[in-house]
């Protein structure tokens, strides 16, 4: 009998329906997961009456069944704000009606200021590219402000997701890593996944150094190749996992790219800027156009650009995934 | 063209420049940092302003090799001088005042990026005051908006997650609309630039083309930019992204931010449509009702509630509805009294909240009445400047709250009847209010507790945050008692405007 039960707990049937029932994980045992630290939990009973509490308050309110008022008004609530979409859709839908036909040469955004974009814009600036040279070069200063919204939103991402396990006490780090436990879960590496890697993560990088420093020759730029750039990189942490990555890539890295790219931005472009506006002799040249050295400034931005963009990319991935990077 | 011209584009870029650095130094060194480009900023702005009063005209700076609209271009009058150099100045202010709390409340290794919020929420606020191309307002609202949001959430305790959630929603959604409203004028005119805007609207109108969308292209801006700064229908994301948040970021949120953008939509009616365009479309109407029903509704909730923060946060409601009714009277006079209640509102609420929290932690963190009981003598310096803040906003003569009542009341005189009397009835109703919920409060904080008081709080402490507040209550004085120069400085940065 009891032999006859040890062979039904080895074939698959019994571990499927093991695992269907909940009663066995299948990733016990093929996933890598950091030891966990013994400490003792001390309960805060302050803030633990004040949980029960909330819990209450939040049952009595939020409770469909007993907050009949709180039915009628979620009932309410999603017949207005669909009537409201639908009034405000009709709204654009008006406007869009009465706007220039699309495409026509009559229409009032064909007037000197893309027509000098357009025709003027590569003898002036260097860029094969106009849309380049517009964003770079005419309208550099909106670029630098669309970079710093960058910038903010990774150091707002920062803010809310690094978990910064220094300087706390012993409570508050146990708190944190149970609030972090899915962190400490990383996949055990793929082998199929790391073998697509190790051809794709080089030509994805280099693709992507193709299209930033072609930016200014061809379509593409800073903000397109850094995204490329940034995706490899992804790919890379996941097929390798992190002890791989920070062999080249940590928070120093990250710092140093991306102060030095904007800095660099910053100070060429105010150089641009001043001399510009004092209408001195600036030492930047347009070059001739079609060359990879030429368009000036553009080139260097660019890099700038792109460098910020894909640390930016990087660093929102590995925050999200396990708070720090 | 003379050196000083520079200093609208150093003043953005320093601060953008300090920003970016800020983020690999150490907590003290961003704040070493940012306080010198804060000091920079205030004196080079109102080394412009005498600069301008003296030439006694705006000029444009090329911001690169390109002229206008082909290149970006800023702008600067005497107006946007001083203002520039005003809101550095209460940024400065509301930080000193701040210092503890910021070293509290935000964790330790993340203090420089409190800093690097500060810096790029300042040089997108000078950028929005100086541009003068719609786009590039845009692209700083976006910072803006994400700075603002990094401050209210950098607290994390209580509700700032949820409030900086809430304020994200309404604030993009204000993006958006502004949004589509300059890529509708755009398609209209084929400028982004503010002055050939102008121009192409001007011809728009003379021939009665595109009226449809003209209309919808001003409510769009309009209401954009008010849910932005919390006008009084959509106030929801306020009370606690003001109540919950580190005292400097309060007093920066509430006096700052709200403003740049209030700011930005005069500069659209004066600069991009036009003044009279706009007061004669009956969106002046709306905004004039939005605001008085702010003024009375915001006391009301302020009078309700029983939160010393969340208090001061719904008075700022009721004192965003002062300004859009000022705006919705269609008057230059209105205007101005706007634009000085900008000042009045910024210095007096960025006061109060600065000593609400002395007041609040010399009552044991505890922010309801109950526990504030007695505190204006346990905190004497934020008892007293407390008092003064509240008589301000009530409107008592000697503070500069009483200077933007009298405006307000003088310019409505030159209005159409109806909004005269409304103007004239809510005014003195929003008085009333106001004078119940500040004052009852101010007697709560010097009714005397049974036995002694508690703890007073100790002098070493408190350096820093009582010399903030005594420039606080200097500000207010001078606003108060000497308006006619900056009335008159006002007058002639709108006249440059044109």
């Amino acid at each position: 009998m009891s032999r006859q039960r040890k062979n039904y707990e080895e074939t698959k049937q019994y571990h499927f329906l093991q695992w269907l029932f909940g009663k066995e994980d299948y990733l016990n045992g093929h996933i890598e997961m950091k030891e966990e630290e013994e400490e003792e939990i001390i309960e805060d009973t302050a803030q633990f009456s004040d949980e029960v509490q909330r819990k209450r308050i939040y049952e009595r309110l939020y409770n469909l069944d007993k907050n009949r008022e709180m039915k009628f008004f979620n009932k309410i609530y999603a017949v207005v704000s669909v009537l409201f979409c639908l009034c405000f859709i009709g709204i654009m839908l008006l406007a869009v009606s009465y706007l220039p036909r699309f495409g026509e040469a009559s229409n009032p955004d064909n007037n000197e200021v893309s027509e000098r974009y357009i025709e003027k814009g590569q003898e002036e600036t260097g860029a094969v590219n106009i849309v380049t040279g517009m964003i770079l070069d005419y309208r550099a200063f909106d670029t630098f402000g669309e970079s710093n919204v960058l910038f903010i939103a990774a150091c707002c991402v920062t803010i809310l997701l690094r978990t910064d396990y220094s300087k706390k006490s012993k409570e508050q780090k146990k708190i944190l890593r149970a609030q972090n436990e899915d962190r400490n879960y990383e996949p055990k590496n793929d082998v199929i996944l790391q073998k697509v890697a190790f051809f794709l993560v080089p030509l994805i990088l280099i693709f992507g150094i193709y299209v930033i420093l072609n930016g200014h020759l061809s379509p593409g730029g800073g903000f397109s190749g850094g995204a490329i750039m940034g995706a490899g990189l992804i790919l890379y942490l996941n097929a390798y996992g992190f002890a791989k990555t920070e062999r080249f890539f940590t928070s120093k890295t990250y710092k140093v790219i991306t102060v030095g790219a904007l800095s660099f931005y910053c100070l060429a472009k105010s150089y641009s800027f001043f001399t510009g506006a004092n209408h001195l002799h600036s030492i930047i040249s347009a070059g001739t156009p079609g060359k990879i050295i030429s368009a000036g400034l553009i080139l260097p931005l660019n890099i700038c650009v792109g460098l910020v963009v894909t640390c930016t990319m990087y660093s929102f991935y590995a925050l999200f995934r396990k708070g720090g990077y | 063209m003379e050196f000083v011209r520079n200093f609208p584009f150093f003043c953005i870029i320093l601060s953008m420049f300090s920003g970016v650095v800020s983020s690999v130094l150490s907590g003290k060194n961003a704040k070493r940092l940012t306080f010198f480009s804060l000091t920079a900023i205030l004196v080079m702005s109102f080394a412009l302003l005498s600069h301008l009063m003296a030439a006694g005209e705006s000029y444009t700076y090329m911001m690169g090799h390109f002229p206008a609209p082909w290149g970006n271009e800023i702008r600067a009058g005497v107006l946007e001088a001083f203002m520039a150099g005003f809101f550095s100045l209460i940024m400065i202010l509301s930080l000193i005042g701040g210092l503890n709390h910021i070293r509290e409340d935000v964790e330790e290794t993340k203090v420089n990026l409190y800093f690097v919020l500060i810096d790029l929420l300042l040089s997108s606020l000078l950028a929005l005051i100086y541009t003068n191309d719609l786009f590039t307002a845009y692209v700083f609202v976006e910072i803006n908006t994400i700075a603002a949001c990094g401050l209210i959430m950098i607290h994390t305790k209580g509700r700032t997650l949820l409030a900086a959630v809430r304020y994200m929603i309404f604030a993009l959604l204000g993006s958006g609309l502004f949004l589509l409203g300059i890529s509708t004028l755009y398609d209209l005119t084929g400028h982004l630039l503010m002055e050939n805007m102008k121009e192409s609207v001007a011809v728009l109108i003379s021939k009665g083309e595109y009226g449809v969308p003209l209309l919808i292209v001003i409510s769009f801006m309009s209401i954009g930019l008010a849910i932005k700064c919390a006008l009084y229908p959509f106030h929801a994301w306020l009370p606690d992204a003001y109540g919950y948040s580190t005292a400097s970021s309060s007093a920066i949120l509430s006096s700052l931010v709200s403003k740049g953008y209030i700011f930005l939509l005069i500069k659209v009616f004066y600069r991009v449509i036009g003044f009279e365009i706009i007061a004669e479309s009956k969106i002046l109407n709306i905004l004039f009702l939005f605001g008085v029903a702010g003024m009375i509704m915001g006391s009301i909730s302020a009078m309700k509630e029983n939160d010393i923060r969340r208090m001061i946060a719904f008075s700022s409601v009721a004192q965003i509805g002062y300004i859009f009714m000022g705006i919705g009277l269609g008057t230059e006079a209105g205007i101005i009294a706007s634009l000085f209640h900008i000042l009045s509102h910024a210095a007096t609420k960025s006061l109060l909240f600065i000593a609400g929290v002395g007041l609040t932690d010399a009552s044991g963190k505890k922010k309801d009445f109950a526990s504030l009981r007695g505190a204006g003598y346990r905190n004497k310096v934020a008892g007293v400047a407390f008092t003064i803040g509240s008589l301000s906003m009530v409107g008592m003569p000697m503070f500069s709250g009483f200077i933007s009542k009298f405006l307000f009341s003088t310019a409505s005189l030159s209005a159409v009847p109806a909004k005269t009397l409304l103007t004239l009835i809510s005014l003195a109703v929003s008085t009333i209010l106001n004078a119940v919920y500040f004052l009852r409060l101010t007697i709560f904080l010097y009714t005397p507790v049974e036995g002694n008081h508690g703890a007073k709080m100790e002098w070493k402490t408190q350096k820093k945050f009582s010399l903030a507040l005594g420039c606080f209550v200097a500000v207010n004085l001078v606003l108060g008692l000497f308006s006619q120069p900056i009335v008159n400085i006002i007058e002639t940065g709108l006249k440059m405007f044109g």
